[in-house]
């Protein structure tokens, strides 16, 4: 999500940074862009309206600063307007109440409200240690129960049990009386999909709120969603009263306009993002690095927190021990293709990565992707243990049995090896930087590439 | 619901898509009270389109239209409708084809795709009823071996419709299941052969490469099929319905659309630059929850539901 409007936009602003000093038509000229970039990317239309209006009055009301020119000065002001559009801060669920505390999710159908509820339910075990019950109010459509149970059992989470018949508010009252009883700590209430201007199932859904008085009713919204976002949007918050929104299929190629439209119509934060089928596939929702994200700066903390979560601690310290020492080898560079892979491959690591967008397309172009990890990671577990340690040894034939082993060609090694040897060089490096003390971030920064334009 | 059974469809539809119409046409009415069409009008009503999700290019391409022949003449809301449903018409009308069964081929085979959550089993489901209704022998194959409960949700519309479901288990590999469905359709000489996909997001590359292959090994049987390979958009979905469409047909050859949900709030006006675009037919659209809720698309009363026209035409 998010890759195309960022390349829409560095597009604009760069054609916007290459003039010196800006005319007000400069500016008119970059922000009809602007627009249109927004709403090819799918935010509804009186959201792009307003937006465009805010940064117009700002751009030109500002005094230039000193020390960046005045695009720059452009730039930071619709960094700063997606920034207050999307919600300054990240807010977590909230479960602030008595337990059992009732999570309500609605939304319409087939937004992925059942998927989001297991993968919430997971969530809230394993990272917030919560007791949590799910339970299925959606009486509709075939089979639906059926699919909380089995999604229930793969996130290990229980699951109310059906009794067939019961109708929704029933339902969640039972669901609430078992959470009390077996002291659970949260119950989420999984409701069937429903359209906004379903009279009779939105007063459904009215009354199972009135009837368990939800800690948070979170929308759940398909960031494929168009400019019926406004519609949805509003229509739930003024009925249902909502207090957050998870946005689905995020891992899709949708352009995020949902996301801005989503939350300048109801006003709720968004709190989660759905980023593949796996039941794990859930992250925060983080405004600022999604801003960053898609003014092309791109999200070195969300890079940083998945690292820290998917590498294991221990392997992580002895490799900064190499590091250090320049012993880097290439079984480290074998363990560092697993740990890639696990932290969802090349596409998942790169999307976080600032200014990649071109270099991602350049890789698709010259198909380099997990397969190829894959194949790398092949030739050098057909080395022999003192070839991964000491890679100097790796002679003519040594590199044609390798080749051989692994099924690919003689230079398919021999890059590898190249890129190895470029890769211990930057190693090399760092562990200098650290040892002098200056692992600062902006010494960080300095080992990734200048971007076009500054914050 | 059972009072909408005796409305008939056309009546549910047009409700349907008046209520999808409803804020464009007022929209439109509140522009054009007696006024000149100049370019602040046509600014707005190009914005209008642009908010039924008629992307940016198609609108302001229907705009110009509009601009060319009435430019700085005094016209009204109820012109501007007719005006605007008459261009919606001519982009829509040559895609608007009903999906054509020819049931000799023993069995027809259709392959139904979509991202998820767009309605591909409810689609299905009713479709099945449809044809059965029509006198074909249909079965079913419960190709979503991913989603939880998909198989049981495909099963219940299979007892619904009276159409046998061939199923597999949880997990098993969709184009193994495919394969033997048709061939149980061959043996049992079925006349329409439905096969559900999983939902898969057209980024996914690998997920992509598992459709061609459920492709590839039905053609082992049949070289001839699918016969029809339909792609199910959600009328909530935005532009990014271009994305579908083209990465869809690369996979798996899309031979025509069918639009979910167009009973809710969503107005699926990407269909018109679909139509203009990629000109693939627009075979049905669904209207509902229930059985019957699957209908053949027909361009003229899309164009003038889209309009706000809705009640003067058809029937």
């Amino acid at each position: 999500m998010f890759e195309s409007l960022q390349d829409k936009l560095g597009g604009v602003f760069s054609r916007l940074t290459r003039r010196g000093a800006l005319k007000e038509s400069d500016v008119a000229e970059a922000m009809r862009e602007v627009r249109v970039a927004l709403l090819e990317a799918d935010v509804a239309l009186p959201v792009v309206r307003d937006f465009v209006r805010k940064v117009q009055e700002q751009a030109v009301g500002t005094e230039v600063l000193r020390g960046i020119n005045p695009a720059q000065q452009v730039i930071k002001i619709v960094h700063d307007e997606l920034v207050a559009m999307l919600g300054s801060e990240q807010e977590p669920i909230n479960l602030r109440a008595n337990p059992p505390v009732p999570v309500l999710m609605v939304g319409l159908q087939g937004s992925g409200k059942t998927t989001t509820s297991a993968k919430l339910a997971l969530k809230l075990t394993n990272k917030e240690n919560k007791k949590v019950l799910l339970a299925s109010l959606d009486v509709y459509r075939p089979a639906a129960q059926e699919q909380l149970r089995v999604l229930g059992e793969q996130a290990g989470v229980k699951v109310l049990p059906v009794i067939p018949g019961q109708m929704p508010v029933d339902i969640a009252k039972r669901a609430m009386q078992a959470g009390a009883l077996q002291g659970y700590d949260v119950v989420i209430l999984d409701t069937a999909g429903r359209l906004a201007i379903d009279e009779a199932l939105m007063a459904e859904v009215v009354a199972v709120k009135a009837a368990v008085n939800p800690a948070e009713i979170l929308l759940v919204v398909d960031s494929l969603t168009g400019q019926d976002a406004v519609n949805t949007g509003k229509i739930f918050k003024d009925r249902v009263g909502i207090t957050g929104i998870a946005l689905t299929r995020v891992d899709g190629d949708a352009r995020g306009g949902a996301a801005l439209s989503m939350r300048a119509v109801t006003g709720c934060p968004i709190k989660l993002l759905g980023v593949g089928e796996k039941i794990d596939a859930l992250d925060d929702f983080h405004p600022a690095r999604v801003a960053s994200r898609i003014l092309g700066m791109g999200d070195v903390v969300s890079l940083v927190e998945k690292a820290a979560a998917t590498i294991e601690k221990e392997d992580a310290e002895k490799l900064e021990q190499k590091m250090l020492k320049g012993q880097f080898d290439l079984d480290d560079l074998a363990k560092q293709f697993r740990q890639m892979r696990k932290m969802g491959g090349m596409d998942g690591l790169m999307a976080l990565l600032p200014g990649v967008g071109k270099v991602k397309k350049q890789m698709a172009e010259s198909n380099i992707n997990d397969q190829m990890l894959a194949r790398q990671e092949a030739i050098i577990l057909s080395m022999t243990r003192k070839e991964r340690r000491k890679p100097d040894v790796l002679n003519g034939s040594r590199r044609r049995r390798i080749a051989a082993g692994a099924g690919v060609q003689v230079q398919d090694v021999n890059r590898l090896l190249k890129q190895f040897q470029q890769m211990a060089q930057v190693m090399k490096k760092m562990g200098k930087l650290q040892k002098k003390g200056a692992m600062s971030p902006q010494a960080l920064r300095n080992l990734i590439p200048p971007q076009g334009y500054g914050r | 619901m059972a009072d909408e059974k005796k409305r008939g469809w056309l009546g549910r539809l047009r409700e349907g898509l008046a209520r999808t119409a409803s804020n464009l046409t007022g929209g439109i009415t509140a522009i054009f009270t007696k006024k000149k069409l100049d370019d602040e009008t046509l600014e707005n009503l190009e914005e209008l389109l642009i908010a039924a999700d008629l992307g940016v290019g198609a609108a302001s391409a229907v705009t110009k239209r509009l601009a060319s022949t009435r430019y700085n003449k005094e016209i009204s809301a109820e012109e501007v409708k007719e005006a605007l449903a008459e261009e919606v018409t001519k982009i829509l009308a040559p895609v608007a084809l009903p999906l054509i069964i020819d049931a000799s081929r023993k069995p027809h085979v259709v392959l139904v795709t979509g991202v998820n959550g767009t309605g591909k089993t409810t689609t299905i489901g009713k479709l099945a009823h449809r044809l059965r209704q029509q006198g074909h022998s249909v079965m079913m194959a419960a190709g979503d071996t991913f989603r939880a409960a998909a198989i049981e949700q495909l099963q219940v519309w299979g007892e619904r419709a009276g159409v046998p479901v061939v199923s597999g288990a949880v997990g098993a590999d969709a184009a193994g299941l495919a394969f033997e469905a048709l061939q149980r359709a061959k043996a049992d000489s079925i006349d329409v052969l439905l096969i559900d996909t999983a939902g898969r997001l057209q980024n996914k590359a690998n997920l992509m490469a598992e459709l061609t292959k459920i492709v590839r090994v039905v053609q082992k049987l049949d070289p001839t099929a699918p016969h029809d390979t339909l792609l199910v958009l959600d009328a909530t979905t935005g532009q990014n319905a271009h994305s579908q469409v083209d990465l869809f047909r690369q996979a798996a050859n899309i031979t025509g659309l069918v639009m979910t949900k167009l009973d809710g709030t969503a107005r699926g006006g990407v269909m018109v630059a679909l139509a203009e675009r990629t000109k693939l037919p627009i075979h049905m659209v669904g209207v509902g929850e229930s059985i019957d809720d699957l209908q053949p698309f027909d361009a003229l009363s899309f164009a003038r539901s889209l309009a706000g026209l809705a009640d003067e035409t058809v029937s």
